[in-house]
């Protein structure tokens, strides 16, 4: 039966490979994608403390839901961040993108 | 090995697997349709353990709204599948030995920690539990959270409005 330690270990190569991409990729929306990835990491690490470590609190599920929102505004205002960097500097790789002011 | 032992690691194979494709493949199309599958497999993960709500609000945001505003955000930009232009930067090989350094680091942690489980159980209805929950110790947590959501939102429309 996997245990506390299975799920730590899943959610820490999952936080890796959205850190990878955080740093390696050019495109802006990619760069957003790899963040996902690492909220979807800390999601499980919050779930499973939750059930193996303190099962009586909810908090656990809470601040996982919490995080869940928190990361649809973040999609929301950086995918709108990219589009407004696209109309004015026609690019989206964020090595371009490198004027303070136009 | 049992059934749930079989679930996590089909389920966790599925994750790392489309994770993996979303990271490296060239196209960013095919990054975004691999979200899905990473996102879907994390739902597994959360029915197993026991957040089904969670579960629940994983698919309606994370596979089904959020993905859906990246492949909204890769038509409005450059509209095509990113394959014409270089999508890795010059410190691919830097950035996979901290990625790399920092996955050791963090399973040799989760190895090497012992937890002492509170005592306690889950509820055997955990949407009930949330809810009540947030209704009464968490209220201003919930609050500020839809203020967050609410004005992130409304600054969202403002910042890609196009200018008169």
């Amino acid at each position: 039966m996997p245990g506390l330690a299975h799920y730590l270990v899943l959610s820490a190569l999952l936080f890796a490979l959205g850190l990878f991409a955080v740093v390696t990729r050019r495109n802006a929306v990619t760069i957003l994608m790899g963040i996902e990835l690492m909220l979807n990491a800390a999601n499980i690490n919050l779930v499973a403390f939750n059930k193996f470590v303190a099962p009586g609190a909810m908090q656990g599920q809470i601040f996982a839901l919490i995080v869940i929102t928190l990361a649809a505004c973040e999609a929301a205002v950086g995918l709108a961040l990219v589009l407004a960097a696209y109309r004015t500097l026609e690019t989206v790789y964020v090595d371009e993108i490198n004027l303070m002011k136009w | 090995m049992s059934g749930e032992a079989i679930a996590f690691y089909l389920l966790a194979a599925v994750t790392l697997a489309s994770a993996v494709v979303v990271v490296t493949t060239g196209n960013i199309v095919h990054a975004a349709a691999a979200l899905v599958p990473s996102f879907l497999g994390v739902t597994g993960l959360y029915i197993l353990l026991n957040a089904e709500f969670v579960a629940g609000i994983q698919v309606l945001i994370y596979a089904g709204a959020i993905t859906v505003l990246i492949l909204f955000a890769i038509m409005l930009t450059e509209g095509g599948t990113g394959l014409a232009g270089r999508q890795r930067n010059e410190q691919a090989a830097a950035g996979a030995a901290v990625a790399a350094a920092i996955a050791i680091l963090l399973v040799a942690v989760a190895g090497r920690t012992t937890w002492t489980p509170e005592p306690g159980t889950l509820p055997s209805y955990t949407p009930g539990a949330i809810g009540q929950s947030f209704l009464r110790q968490n209220i201003l947590v919930f609050e500020g959270t839809s203020i967050v959501l609410l004005v992130s939102l409304m600054g969202a429309i403002m910042i890609a409005r196009r200018e008169e």
